[in-house]
């Protein structure tokens, strides 16, 4: 199959989508170690939607999503160390301890965060985008938000604003198949979710969300339409979950069969083999990049263990701006 | 008599009352092939069938309005939410209309619904998932308000849920839904807007709820230790407000602390004092002091969910300031 990308561009892609990988089964690990706790939800099987996403957009886009959110975050520059910090809830988290697995946040890395509740940020994305059309400036907003999401009323307003206002926004649905247990097919009529667009004249797509290019086609489109004034896109892009929902689900409503079927797809191996066999890389290219990658995420569990819990003055921070509000403490 | 987990007590009250009255439906996210986010419904989808242990999509607003509508012609649904936290999208449906349809209709339609699910903290969840709201929702007129983790209590009270002619908001815990307690076979009801008397004693009243009862009736076993005598009231109810009960206590201790998950702002324990003051202020021999959340949002970080929620050594300490005792 001619590609359009290059060797850099699959070599980053193999590059970062193993990180996440790797990152979220230590995680997982760390989890059922205890060292990480509250609600925890993977993104394993995703990862070639933030790897599409990055060679498509700029550093300076936008981007926020649900509480599945550790592989975009990685994905849209903020570090493994401050990453794996958050989730042990250490001072030197992204978010300083303060939002945990469901909640990564950077203010420099454009990456607005990682939200729990269902369908929240369907709305912030759309509000986020205002911003930036109201500064006029070009930069585009990624919003991403689940397949169990999509059935929120939130979507609807939100999608009837964007278009009557030309928002430069990309929404994005992750359709992994599965809200919690329940499949699409258990949630609505409307199995193709791209066209719920359909309803407010908004450009409508479904992608292939097992390969980077497509991921990358589509979201590259999507964000020439924001940045030119052209509006809002939405993407429905097909994935699979490998995992269960969080890490308490067993995930019994599924079976291995459908599971397989996806792993067969797998965009790390899809991505490898296509470096490989253009010989973009040797198989010892590829074992430095496996090392630069392990010892990456073995550091920043170093780095998460080594790191102070926040001060417990933190309690009394960061509710409001100011420094001095009088908070009822008895 | 056997013990059983409260998950199962409240299963029971919901399958009691669908197996009497075939006007009553289970409708929420994950209720019915799922078993319930947390196993409340389990199996109930199986003897009752899809037309009674409903799966919805996530459209909370949608299915609550569905609920209340379905409330104001001839049926008695029971609407789970996953957690109260999530409650807040449907919160117009609650609070603009279950609450308000008695009045508006000038008492033609009646709203006989119990919305119901996890309220409070339960770990280190983060800001969005560790709300408590029973002070939210009883500030409505139209509303009950019911908060409880005991499974005899929750049980009796979630019947009377059911079978109550109006809307009633009844909150559960999700880290108690194991919490293991004596429950009779023989049916039985505890009537909405009681309090009760959990331990009795004589030199201090605690007031408490859900699962702040742990720790007040810990922090009563540790006040035993060192003779302090304290009475233990379980509210039950939060709306209609048994403030009797805790009158009655107070005339008899002269002392009240109150232990609650709530923010402090305007919370129960807020609504209790001025009550309380009112009513039997010439008995008080100091004021009454309270314990809540702390009045910020809950981080993640483990030491700060620790200072975040009351605990027995805060809550011991608070009793021996009423007591005015040194240290
Ligand atoms: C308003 C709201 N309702 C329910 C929940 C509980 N909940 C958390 S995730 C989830 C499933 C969401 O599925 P989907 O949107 O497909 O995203 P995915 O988890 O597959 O990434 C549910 C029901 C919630 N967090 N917020
Ligand atoms: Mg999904």
């Amino acid at each position: 199959m001619p590609t359009p990308f290059g060797k850099e561009t699959y070599l980053y892609w193999y590059e970062i989508m193993l990180l996440l990988r790797k990152f979220e089964e230590k995680a997982g690990q760390l989890y059922g170690m205890q060292k990480i706790r509250g609600f925890c939800h993977l993104y394993i099987g995703q990862e070639a939607i933030a790897a599409g996403m990055m060679t498509a957009i700029r550093d300076d886009d936008n981007v926020i999503t649900a509480y599945r959110d550790h592989g975009l975050a990685i994905a849209k520059g903020i570090t493994a160390n401050a990453c794996m910090a958050e989730l042990y809830g250490k001072a030197t988290g992204c978010s300083k301890g303060k939002g945990g697995s469901m909640h990564f946040f950077s203010k420099e890395k454009r990456f607005f965060g990682g939200h729990g509740i269902v369908g929240g940020q369907i709305g912030l994305g759309a509000g986020i985008a205002f911003a930036e059309q109201y500064q006029n400036t070009d930069r585009a907003t990624i919003c991403y938000f689940g397949d169990g999401a999509a059935r929120q009323g939130m979507l609807h307003e939100v999608f009837n604003m964007a278009v009557l206002w030309q928002l430069p926004i990309v929404f994005i649905c992750e359709n992994n198949h599965y809200a919690m247990g329940t499949s699409v097919e258990r949630t609505s009529k409307v199995l193709d979710i791209y066209r719920l667009a359909d309803a407010y004249d908004m450009p409508g797509d479904s992608v292939d969300g097992m390969s980077c290019e497509e991921v990358h086609k589509g979201i590259d489109r999507a964000v020439r339409r924001a940045r030119e004034k052209g509006g809002p896109t939405f993407l429905e892009i097909k994935t699979y979950r490998y995992r269960g929902h969080s890490m308490s689900d067993p995930a019994k409503y599924r079976t291995k069969e459908e599971l397989e079927e996806y792993k067969e797809k797998d965009p790390i191996n899809q991505v490898l083999k296509m470096i490989l066999d253009s010989k973009w890389a040797t198989q010892e290219d590829i074992d430095l990049i496996n090392e630069k990658v392990k010892t990456e995420v073995e550091e920043s569990v170093k780095f998460a263990e080594e790191s102070p819990l926040p001060d417990d003055s933190e309690l009394y921070k960061d509710i409001y701006t100011d420094e001095n509000y009088p908070y009822i403490t008895d | 008599m056997r013990t059983i987990p409260l998950r199962q007590a409240l299963r029971e009250a919901m399958e009691e009352e669908m197996r009497r009255d075939n006007s009553v439906f289970l409708m929420g996210e994950e209720v019915a092939q799922y078993n319930g986010a947390y196993k409340v419904s389990q199996g109930m989808l199986d003897e009752f069938g899809d037309k009674r242990i409903i799966d919805t999509p996530i459209s909370e607003l949608g299915f609550t309005a569905i609920g209340v509508g379905a409330a104001m012609n001839n049926t008695r649904p029971i609407i789970e939410f996953m957690t109260w936290n999530f409650a807040e999208l449907a919160l117009d449906q609650i609070v603009n209309h279950a609450a308000k349809i008695l009045s508006m209709s000038g008492g033609q339609f009646s709203c006989p619904i119990v919305f119901r699910g996890p309220n409070g903290s339960a770990g280190q969840l983060g800001a969005q998932h560790s709300q408590a709201f029973e002070n939210w929702y009883a500030n409505v007129p139209g509303l009950k308000v019911i908060s409880t983790m005991n499974p005899y209590d929750a049980k009796g009270l979630l019947k009377s849920a059911i079978r109550d002619n109006d809307p009633v908001v009844f909150m559960e815990s999700e880290i108690a839904y194991g919490e293991m307690a004596e429950v009779p076979e023989e049916e039985y009801l505890i009537p909405i807007g009681k309090a009760d008397v959990k331990r009795n004693g004589t030199d201090v009243t605690i007031v408490s709820y859900n699962k702040m009862m742990k720790v007040a009736m810990t922090a009563a076993e540790e006040l035993a230790k060192e003779n302090i005598s304290a009475e233990v009231i379980d509210l039950r109810t939060i709306r209609p407000l048994d403030w009797q009960t805790i009158a009655e206590s107070v005339k008899k201790t002269n002392r009240l602390v109150i232990v609650e998950e709530q923010w402090p702002f305007g919370s129960v324990s807020s609504e209790i004092t001025y009550r309380i003051q009112k009513e039997v202020f010439d008995y008080l021999d100091a004021p009454i002091l309270r314990i809540c959340s702390a009045d910020t949002n809950m981080h993640y970080a483990s030491n700060l969910v620790a200072a975040h929620i009351p605990d027995v050594p805060r809550t011991v300490k608070l009793v021996k300031e009423v007591l005015y005792m040194k240290k």
